[in-house]
């Protein structure tokens, strides 16, 4: 089935020409288990995903994927291993999902291996666990942004490598598209061993659906662990600059973060 | 739905789409082949297609008729093959910018590589008052220098469509004002000669640019194939693709030259025939409707353009031979507008 596979960054400096956006940030992704990454705005969690993705080259430190560091590997390689689904990719005009779906065969491929009946298999599995098979032959353009986002994860699927990276999966999608998508990355790492490394916007998302969770603050690691040892008050105080108050989410048993602002604050609370 | 079933419903799409692209190819090959016959049975004196058979047999069957084995294999046949080869290259050329600067507009002859080797090739008649062959050569060298400045310009830590849209357009400027600024020292008689050179035109084509584009095109094909497949991981985005397993840069930077040489070559064969790079790929993948790249197609679509144009040019006007750069101008530049008002309704031109 899958391998485990380690990955790793250790005292990696990331950042855009003279601009530092992640400073001496070690972190061990733990595999077989759902990763989160949280944190404010322009914190560095997505550069951080880049830079262990491999697509953002450390200006110091390294990333190691098996013990390798992961800028010598070929990226050939390091493809079959890991696969990552970026912020925003971009969809070729006119293109159909199952085309579209069937690039992330990619780095399988070759020359003198063109395409096979594993890989109709791989595309069909990618289409079948997002659910967009009724919609394999439609072009990308037409689509709503919810159905594109899981083309997208389903092209990232197709790749089938045991590690997954994926850049804010949720954004734009409506609560119960957000709930799926999560609920599919969680079946990849419960029934597939994969390990899933996700950047999520929505805290109380992030705290059900992860194993671990990285909070991160101006490009350094706040805290990490298990959601109901590390998302305390003062933690997310401290990430977010904002009070709350910490509450146990009724269906899950995780931290459920409920923020407190200045207006609507019910009569007896303390806040 | 079972997987099995599910692989059969991908496998279902995959062979529709290249029944598409097979029926796209099929036709675009039919048309050529048409025009082709055209180019060699149209002109001043209709040679019939019976006779065009003979004649380009006669090598292997030794059935001559030398005044009519003249007009087709001396003069038809090196001309229709000259336009049939730069527009491959021309085509080529474009989609190989366009797919890479994912925009439409990014075709060599509107982000300055064409009008670099126009520049250099006037710079030569004007100032150093070569003709010939040396014009040719420095067609060429000029077109790869103004890529070469582009690039450079460009370079950010690696390059990114949009600049190197800009400063091509930039350069396109600069060389269009260099332009210029020779006429204003020239003679009349280089006036007219440059001019000439300009507008392209298949009228003084020789068997050495047929040779000359034979090889091109033999040396960069290949190159083409090899490379092109990365593209279908790079058309996603540079993160994505380099999340693929693609070595993004090196690929890009491969695939630039190659457009280069392609533009470049044509350019120093036929002069710079406008339009011919920039529409043939928005054609062939309009034809092709996302059932592929459209390099082959778009290949087809640029031969055919440049012959059909030529014809046109040969023969639409009574008693005057129009050079086939007028022909691509007017038809380019209705196709350029179609195309920015038909992307504005979509809001896709970025």
């Amino acid at each position: 089935m899958t391998i485990d596979h380690q990955l790793l960054a250790a005292g990696i400096d990331l950042g855009y020409g003279d601009r530092k956006v992640v400073d001496d940030l070690s972190l061990t992704i733990p595999p077989g288990k759902l990763t989160v990454i949280v944190g404010a705005n322009a914190c560095g969690k997505s550069t951080v995903l880049r830079g262990l993705a491999r697509l953002l080259a450390p200006a110091r430190g390294a990333v190691y994927l098996d013990g390798k560091p992961i800028h010598q590997m070929s990226t050939r390689e390091v493809a079959t291993i890991l696969g990552v689904l970026p912020q925003s990719p971009i969809a070729p005009d006119a293109i159909v999902v199952a085309d579209l779906v069937g690039r992330g065969r990619y780095p399988h491929q070759g020359w003198f291996r063109r395409w096979t009946p594993e890989d109709d298999a791989a595309v069909a599995e990618a289409l079948r666990a997002t659910d967009t098979l009724d919609i394999a032959d439609r072009p990308v353009d037409e689509l709503s942004g919810g159905q594109r986002q899981r083309v997208w994860i389903a092209m990232a699927l197709a790749q089938q490598t045991d590690v997954l990276l994926l850049d804010e999966p949720t954004t734009f999608l409506d609560i119960n598209h957000q709930v799926e998508v999560l609920d599919l990355l969680t079946d990849l790492v419960k029934h597939n061993g994969r390990t899933v490394v996700v950047v999520l916007h929505d805290l109380n998302l992030a705290c059900r659906y992860a194993d671990h969770i990285v909070a991160m603050k101006a490009g350094r690691l706040v805290a990490e662990g298990r959601p109901s040892e590390v998302m305390t008050e003062a933690v997310v105080a401290d990430v977010f600059g904002m009070a709350s108050r910490v509450v146990i989410d009724p269906i899950s048993d995780t931290p459920m973060i409920v923020p407190i602002g200045r207006h609507h604050i019910g009569a007896g609370v303390i806040a | 739905m079972t997987t099995l079933d599910a692989a059969g419903t991908v496998r279902h799409i995959r062979h529709r789409l290249a029944t598409r692209r097979r029926l796209v190819t099929l036709g675009l090959l039919v048309l050529l082949v048409l025009a082709f016959a055209l180019a060699l049975y149209l002109g001043d004196y209709p040679v019939p297609p019976s006779e065009v058979l003979r004649s380009l047999l006669s090598p292997l069957t030794g059935l001559v008729d030398k005044g009519v084995d003249f007009i087709v294999l001396n003069v038809r046949l090196p001309r229709a093959t000259l336009a049939v080869l730069t527009g491959i290259s021309f085509a080529l050329s474009g989609i190989i910018f366009q797919t890479l600067l994912r925009n439409p507009l990014a075709s060599p002859d509107i982000i300055g590589i064409s009008h670099g080797a126009s520049a250099s090739a006037v710079f030569c008649i004007i100032a150093l008052g070569l003709s010939g062959i040396s014009v040719s050569l420095g067609a060429l060298l000029g077109a790869v220098l103004t890529a070469l400045v582009i690039y450079g310009l460009s370079w950010r830590g690696g390059v990114t469509a949009y600049r190197v849209v800009l400063i091509g357009i930039g350069m396109a400027a600069m060389m269009s004002a260099i332009i210029s600024y020779l006429f204003t020292r020239a003679r009349l008689f280089e006036v007219q000669q440059a001019l000439g050179w300009l507008i392209g035109s298949l009228n003084a084509s020789g068997s050495d640019d047929i040779i000359g584009m034979a090889i091109a095109l033999a040396l960069l094909l290949p190159l083409t194939a090899l490379l092109a497949r990365a593209l279908d991981a790079m058309q996603l985005g540079d993160d994505t693709a380099t999340a693929l397993g693609a070595r993004v840069e090196a690929v890009r930077l491969g695939l630039m030259l190659v457009g280069v040489a392609y533009a470049a070559f044509a350019t120093a064969a036929v002069g710079p025939v406008t339009f011919v790079a920039f529409v043939a790929g928005p054609i062939a993948r309009n034809l092709l409707a996302g059932s592929g790249k459209g390099f082959v197609q778009a290949a087809l679509v640029g031969a055919l353009v440049m012959l059909g144009s030529d014809l046109v040019a040969q023969h639409a006007l009574p008693a005057v031979q129009l050079p086939v750069g007028v022909v691509t101008g007017v038809f380019g530049a209705g196709f350029l507008l179609w195309l920015l008002v038909v992307s504005n309704r979509a809001g896709k031109v970025n």
